[in-house]
């Protein structure tokens, strides 16, 4: 028996019990920042945290030389976007930034996907799926 | 300028500010002995008047170089460190102020013996009848024939008023102290160094300056330094020397295993507008030492001549950092703008232009190798002010003896020698070598002291988290750290192994010195 569809709207009672929200974690190239936005705005999802973080994954510092003495930068800038989608668009909001902050170079970043346990609006006490 | 010329400048006045008939004489009467004494009484007046404004203003130029060393300084070093950088600047001035008027001047321009001045030692209370050049100052101010009577007598060619005279001592005795704060930035205690600069200023300074400027020894055996390359710089140098010796280095500038870690500066707007204002600072700090505007040229040619140094000591550190660097470091090319005006300092009023040129471009290579090599021997400078003053304080100082020019030195410095330019550069040496055992010793005595009693340093964790907390318990830059700022030079790039696994909060590579409490 396939499991129910999350229900995606809505319901009298509200939230959080049957869904599951989830948290995405992305970490991408800085000046990717605008078109990973804008891809997610496209499709409805509008909200999103965003830090400025430094990091390195399989790509390698630069050199850099300060009155001659040399060093090695390894952690680069990065930004990381952090948003709380309902369950049914976890995939979707993944493959956008996937497509949006790729590079196809070394330090294009990392998805990240967890689960949130509750979630509520501070302006109006809404929980669960309302609330993001 | 001529006597003859002012002469006639003085009967040009009186033929043409007086009409004919203008006393009720004819046109043909010729002005009585009266109003020709009335007339050079004036011109004496107005010359005086404008010699003074013209050594007024260059030591309110000077004055603003201390805003310069503020910027730079605090613009090479970081952020954490900002507001303790700029305190050290600002008050060492102050105590420049004070320590110059109570003692230093006396020490340094009163009459007494080849060593230091013994008269009117406090506060400028010896007897002065400035300005009184006597006969012998003829071609500075034909107009004044008073006879100096006073105890100021080695700055008694000045044709200006004794306060004039000190006022422009003083901001050069202010620029030879805050050359030694930025050698010992970010990690000196900020009481030591207050210390530490009233006594620079009220006892060593003055001594050698007296050697020097104050009818001293040195003076007397012929040895020149027109602005101050080793008075001012040579000296500040020396002092910095020895401060950083005592002090050892910042926490994490030397690895374990011999590698340097650079600790960038926080802010290169900061550092070249810094330069820029010391580049205008030295406008008044060179030609103002003639400390009297004379008949212009004199200034004019000083003028050149420091900024042309200045200029190819910029290129000469540009193309020196792009060969040896692979890169135009933009902080080289600063400390090489410095390194030519500092060279160009003594012999400026020695030498031609073309010359000029050259010192200041053999400065701007020095500055670079220097900056290398005392990274190389781990002794730590910050800012390069080592490298800067004192190398280049001694470079200049010895190209007076290797590019003098007895045409020039009577004309511009009227200050011949009349010795070769072998025999001058081996007076110059002599002079190098006994300001330097001087001040280095002294200083090092002072420093060690000051250690023993009250601790030089700043602890440890002081250190990482920024003298600006620990000394004056307040930010540069509130709600605005960079990260990299709390941890050592070394934790955000590769790290020598000593520093790996240790807490941010930890010590890291080991000083020359364990850091004080």
């Amino acid at each position: 028996m396939a499991p129910p569809e999350p229900a995606l709207n809505n319901d009298a009672e509200g939230g959080a019990r049957n869904e599951r929200m989830k948290k995405i974690e992305a970490i991408v190239k800085p000046f990717k920042l605008e078109e990973v936005r804008d891809a997610l705005g496209e499709v409805g999802i509008n909200g999103m945290t965003v830090t400025e973080v430094k990091g390195f994954g399989r790509q390698r510092g630069h050199t850099e030389i300060y009155r001659g003495s040399e060093y090695t930068v390894d952690f680069l800038p990065k930004v990381k976007v952090e948003l709380v989608v309902s369950d049914g668009r976890v995939d979707d909001a993944v493959n956008i930034i996937v497509r949006s902050a790729r590079t196809g170079k070394i330090g294009d970043g990392k998805v990240f996907v967890s689960t949130i346990e509750e979630a509520v609006r501070i302006r109006t006490d809404e929980k669960g799926e309302l609330a993001v | 300028m001529k006597k003859s010329t002012l002469t006639g400048l003085a009967f040009a006045l009186a033929t043409t500010l007086l009409p004919a008939g203008a006393f009720g004489a004819d046109a043909a009467a010729p002005a009585t002995a009266e109003q020709m004494k009335s007339i050079l009484e004036g011109g004496s007046s107005l010359r005086i008047g404008l010699d003074t404004v013209w050594v007024l203003v260059a030591a309110m130029l000077v004055f603003w170089m201390n805003a310069g060393f503020a910027l730079v300084e605090s613009g090479l070093c970081r952020a954490k460190n900002t507001v303790n950088i700029l305190a050290k600047n600002f008050i060492v001035f102050a105590i420049a102020t004070i320590s110059f008027w109570a003692l230093g001047w006396g020490m340094m321009f009163g009459d007494g013996n080849g060593f230091m001045g013994t008269q009117g030692l406090w506060f400028l209370s010896g007897a002065d009848n400035s300005p009184a050049l006597g006969k012998d100052y003829m071609s500075l101010n034909p107009f004044s024939t008073t006879e100096y009577e006073g105890v100021y007598s080695a700055i008694n060619w000045t044709p200006v008023p004794l306060w004039a005279k000190f006022f422009f001592q003083l901001v050069f005795a202010g620029t030879a102290a805050t050359i030694v704060s930025g050698a010992v930035a970010e990690r000196i205690k900020f009481s030591s160094f207050i210390v530490f600069s009233f006594i620079l200023v009220a006892v060593m300074y003055p001594i050698t300056g007296h050697w020097i400027w104050g009818g001293g020894f040195l003076w007397s055996g012929n040895f020149r330094d027109f602005a101050g390359s080793t008075v001012v710089h040579s000296v500040g140098g020396w002092a910095a020397l020895a401060g950083v010796l005592v002090l050892g280095p910042r926490l994490g500038k030397f690895g374990k295993d011999g590698k340097v870690h650079p600790i960038p500066g926080h802010n290169m707007t900061s550092a070249s507008l810094g330069v820029l204002v010391l580049w205008l600072g030295w406008f008044g700090f060179n030609p103002g030492s003639t400390m009297s505007a004379g008949n212009g040229s004199a200034i004019a040619h000083i003028i050149v001549n420091t900024n042309v140094a200045a200029a190819t000591g910029a290129l000469g550190a540009m193309a020196t950092a792009w060969l040896l660097l692979k890169k135009p470091d933009l902080s080289m090319i600063l400390n090489g703008c410095l390194a030519g005006l500092v060279a160009v300092t003594a012999p400026c009023a020695f030498i031609s232009v073309g010359n000029g040129a050259l010192v200041g471009l053999v400065g701007g290579v020095l500055v670079v190798l220097a900056v290398i090599f005392f990274d190389r021997i781990k002794v730590d400078d910050p800012v390069g002010a080592l490298s800067v003053h004192l190398v280049n304080g001694i470079w200049g100082t010895l190209a007076l003896g290797l590019f003098y020019d007895a045409q020039i030195a009577t004309d511009v410095a009227g200050l011949a020698t009349k010795l070769t330019r072998w025999e001058q550069f081996l007076v110059q040496l002599k002079g190098v070598f006994w300001v330097g055992l001087f001040t280095f010793g002294v200083s090092l005595l002072v420093w060690y002291g000051l250690k023993v009693l009250a601790g030089i340093r700043v602890s440890a964790e002081e250190e990482v988290e920024g003298l600006d907390i620990g000394e004056h318990g307040m930010e540069a830059y509130p709600n605005f750290q960079p990260l990299s700022d709390r941890r050592f030079a070394g934790a955000l790039v590769h790290p020598a192994p000593a520093l790996e696994g240790q807490v941010s909060a930890g010590v890291g590579a080991v000083p020359r010195q364990a850091p004080q409490p």
